[in-house]
């Protein structure tokens, strides 16, 4: 159901006001190259003229008011939900780089033809468009643009409308976007129904989880806690969320092991959900009585504070296993460096690419970007989650053919492709 | 229903906001922008949850004098100080001479600047004790790593200013950096996209609750 | 002597980095520099907007970016005060608006420009890429009040400023998130603000990306993209300056890669010395 309205209609300036100023425009200009002169000058001046005046008394050659611009289009702005207007205009004839006779543009707006006219924006010398973003939704709107000048200003010879803003139900320049989340999400309820009933997609093997149990062991042998690190963000980063999903089987399995786990968290809502998550885990694996509230901490949402106190908690408590899951930046290489001297087995996993090499270089095990997401569904092996990792590659070769196919069309010059699936 | 209603929420308010990506109608977007703006306002809530917290987990161990409680005094102090402070100074804490401004610039500013800088060492210990070349991949990423690392200083220019433009350093560090590294970062960018949208989409239809206490 | 580098003590290893930072500060070797066409394309970007525009330029950093982010924030505000161009500054880090309002301060009253009236810092809003669409919305809702707690609205250069249509051009200071990468994703795609970013050279490659698809015109990788920025400008900013000692580090990390795996491979031949 769209509605649009367009309307580039110009009118004729009406009888009253501007019309009879139109008309008088040449004798205007007239008045004021002879109110220059200093012995016609006599009497009120004009507002716009004081210039003139001044210029007059020094007997300074005054400009003239710039001529106004034309071909004003006024034309809803689709895809919104009508809160704009897009106004375009050819400049005025005085407008030119190097010149000085124009130094800006006046949008004005009314709501008839003979106004009352209010000044709704401006524009510099040089500009042929602005966006009236004032407007109310599904009201007619005249509008006129004036240019200004050391000279004055020349009334707008026409106004143009009436134009109306109105809203769309849909942004027409995101169906590509639209068909392919669709799609992704068709491949993902696909799959998870199709695990549901029994055909659980392959999963290949990622050490990287693996090794998060065999670290696990080893704290146990050892005789000292793991420290987990859910990442530095808040909740409304995906890794933090997908790090908080890991905690819940990292803490299943340190309560089934009975050893104990710290957890340092940067932000208040991550450190009520690990909480939540620490005690399920414990909860899953029958031993609620060891959950330690003291296990998961909240540190500080600044990023070095929090790296000195996780720090601190690694040369003091001596963890034997670390496990940092989530969102890290320049913290990553002194987490893990500092982890790596107090001889602890080490596991990390990180969407943010520009960390991988810090944690590749000083960690024993590293999951690389998507991994981390694939974790809880690889630990769990829950149908219903494998299944969405399976929906989740689908989308992934559709997206590698989409790519090879747009490279040979765009080297062949044919742009259909890029063209469909440009969006804004 | 303890369960099943943040999970009906958080599904409702989920597909909402992605609905109002692709619905530009005022019927949508105008609830979607009172959302996005109401985030604001609970975040800013949310500090001062963490900030209680951490001052009652800290002050209980410097009550019961539990191991390193001297440092969790220090931290009760400084945090009570800095809010204090800053409340009694009021808007324009951080002008000049304020004693906020001095903390931030004395304490805060030079703290942050040193653990920021002790990237350098760890880097530089960490290349000697763990950048093993064991494998041709690891010797590809070795050379990669030299040529970049030292292409994009000025010493590799003036090494190199002598061989002709496309072996000097620069033009190869800039190309690696143009075309293989893009090419690799490009790709798992887009894995990465797709985990997020399938962990946003799992979260949204209930599918992953572990983040809800309780039995499943 | 293979014994003794492979039992070395890594802080035998910061000492050197120590002098070898500390030392080209010190006695500056001003080793020339070449300046990459991204970062020229970031100042051209600057040169081609309008004298006398208003320009919106997000300070996301805190003092932990300062070696890298402070000249990027100078140099570039003393383009843009070059041009008459006003600056709305803002920044979304909770440790960022002290640090950031001294440097654009200092900035400013070198060029003897007007608080209020040449630029503006709003000062920072908590919410993340939330304030960014929210600032679409209008400038003004997302900071009612700015750094000083004076009403946004009543400011001069605030007048003509409404949304993103106000400004011709976003000048993204970042060192993490949110940053850059936020901007690109909430402001440049949905409401096609240009755009040029400084960042820091560790997240550098992951915005190349975005320079091909012309979503950032220009960008500023680093110390290194600072220092060239400086070059480019004719000026000797801290930036130029710590080049020196930036390839001193390089040099030496190099050389710990190299002497690492010559350990190893005399390790494994059996060999000692």
């Amino acid at each position: 159901m769209a509605v649009q309205v367009s309307w580039t209609k110009e009118v004729p300036v009406p009888q009253t006001g501007p019309r009879l100023g139109v008309r008088l425009a040449p004798f205007a200009m007239l008045v004021v190259l002879a109110s220059a002169h200093p012995v016609l000058a006599q009497g009120t001046a004009a507002p716009d003229t004081v210039l003139a005046d001044s210029a007059a008394a020094t007997g300074d050659l005054v400009p003239a008011p710039p001529r106004p611009p034309s071909g004003l289009t006024v034309k809803d702005v689709t895809n919104d939900a009508g809160r704009a207007l897009d106004l375009t205009w050819k400049r005025s004839p005085d407008d030119e780089p190097g010149q000085t006779l124009v130094t800006q543009y006046r949008l004005e707006r009314a709501p008839t033809p003979g106004g009352p006219w209010s000044v709704v924006d401006s524009a510099s010398a040089g500009s042929e468009g602005r966006a009236d973003q004032s407007v109310e939704r599904n009201t007619e709107y005249f509008y006129r643009v004036t240019a200004v000048g050391p000279g004055g200003v020349t009334p707008a010879l026409s106004v143009t409308g009436p134009v109306r803003a109105t809203s769309q139900w849909i942004n027409q320049t995101r169906w590509s976007v639209l068909i392919l989340t669709v799609l992704f999400f068709g491949f993902v309820l696909f799959f998870i129904s199709q695990a549901q009933s029994g055909k659980v997609p392959f999963v290949r093997r990622i050490p990287g989880i693996d090794a998060i149990e065999e670290a696990i062991g080893r704290a146990t042998e050892m005789g000292r806690p793991v420290l987990y690190v859910p990442g530095i963000l808040d909740i409304d980063e995906i890794q933090t969320v997908a790090g908080l999903v890991i905690l819940e089987s990292v803490a299943r399995l340190t309560a089934k092991y009975e050893t104990p786990i710290v957890v340092p968290v940067t932000y208040p809502i991550p450190f009520t959900i690990a909480e939540e998550m620490v005690k399920s885990g414990y909860l899953h694996a029958g031993r609620p009585e060891g959950y330690d509230p003291n296990s998961v901490r909240f540190v500080s949402p600044e990023q070095f504070a929090y790296t000195a106190a996780v720090g601190g908690i690694m040369l003091r408590d001596r963890p034997a296993a670390h496990i940092f899951m989530g969102a890290f930046y320049a913290e990553s290489l002194l987490l893990a460096e500092t982890g790596f001297e107090t001889g602890a087995i080490q596991v990390a996993g990180t969407a943010n690419v520009h960390q991988l090499p810090f944690f590749v270089v000083a960690c024993d095990y590293t999951l690389i970007g998507e991994e981390l997401y694939a974790a809880s569904a690889y630990l769990s092996k829950e149908p219903k989650l494998v299944g969405a990792l399976k929906g989740a590659d689908f989308m992934k070769i559709t997206i590698l053919f989409l790519v090879l196919i747009g490279c040979i069309l765009e080297t062949a010059h044919i742009h259909v492709l890029t063209n469909l699936l440009q969006t804004q | 229903m303890k369960r099943e209603f943040p999970l009906m929420i958080t599904a409702a308010v989920g597909l909402f906001m992605i609905l109002s990506f692709f619905v530009p109608h005022q019927l949508v977007s105008v609830p979607a922008d009172f959302l996005q703006q109401s985030a604001i306002v609970v975040v800013a809530f949310g500090y001062v949850l963490g900030g209680a917290n951490a001052l009652k987990l800290n002050a209980e161990t410097v009550y019961k004098r539990n191991p390193g409680w001297i440092y969790k005094l220090i931290l009760v102090v400084a945090l009570v100080s800095t809010v204090e402070i800053g409340v009694a100074e009021g808007p324009g804490f951080l002008d000049d001479g304020k004693r906020s401004r001095w903390i931030y610039d004395q304490l805060y500013s030079p703290m942050a600047a040193t653990m920021f800088s002790m990237l350098a060492f760890y880097i530089a210990s960490a290349a000697f004790r763990a950048f093993r070349i064991r494998t041709v991949e690891a010797g590809l990423l070795a050379i990669a790593a030299l040529i970049v690392m030292l292409g994009r200083v000025p010493i590799g220019d003036l090494a190199t200013s002598w061989l002709p433009t496309s072996l000097q350093l620069p033009t190869l560090q800039e190309w690696i950096m143009e075309v293989p590294q893009n090419a690799a970062k490009r790709a798992i960018l887009i894995g990465a996209a797709l985990g997020v949208m399938a962990t946003g989409l799992r979260v949204i239809l209930g599918i992953e609750r572990s983040y809800l206490s309780g039995e499943d | 002597m293979l014994r003794f580098f492979e039992n070395l003590d890594r802080r035998w290893l910061f000492l050197l980095m120590g002098l070898l930072v500390l030392l080209p500060l010190l006695f500056p070797l001003a080793l020339p520099l070449t300046v990459s066409p991204r970062v020229r394309n970031f100042h051209d970007a600057i040169a081609k907007i309008p004298d006398g525009s208003t320009v919106l330029m997000p300070c996301d950093y805190d003092p932990g970016g300062i070696p890298e982010m402070v000249p990027m924030t100078r140099t570039a505000l003393k383009q843009l005060f070059d041009k008459n161009c006003k600056v709305v500054v803002i920044c979304l880090w909770n440790g960022g608006p002290g640090l950031v309002d001294r440097v654009v301060r200092s900035v400013a009253d070198e060029n003897h420009k007007v608080d209020g009236v040449d630029w503006v810092n709003l000062g920072f809003k908590e919410g993340r890429e939330a304030v960014m669409v929210v600032m679409g919305q209008g400038i003004a809702n997302a900071f009612p009040r700015d750094y000083k707690g004076r009403d946004t609205r009543s400011l001069p250069i605030m007048k003509r400023v409404r949304d993103y249509s106000s400004f011709p051009l976003l000048v993204s200071i970042s060192s993490g998130y949110p940053g850059t990468k936020e901007w690109v994703q909430q402001v440049q795609s949905r409401f096609h603000l240009p755009m040029v970013a400084g960042v820091t050279a560790v997240s550098a490659p992951e915005y190349y990306p975005y320079l091909q698809s012309g979503q950032l015109l220009g960008l500023l990788g680093g110390m290194a993209g600072a220092a060239e920025y400086e070059k480019i400008r004719d000026e000797k900013g801290t930036a130029t300056r710590g080049m020196d000692a930036q390839s001193m580090a390089h040099v030496f990390v190099a050389i710990c890669i190299l002497l690492g795996n010559w350990v190893q491979w005399r390790k494994r031949k059996g060999g000692t010395a």
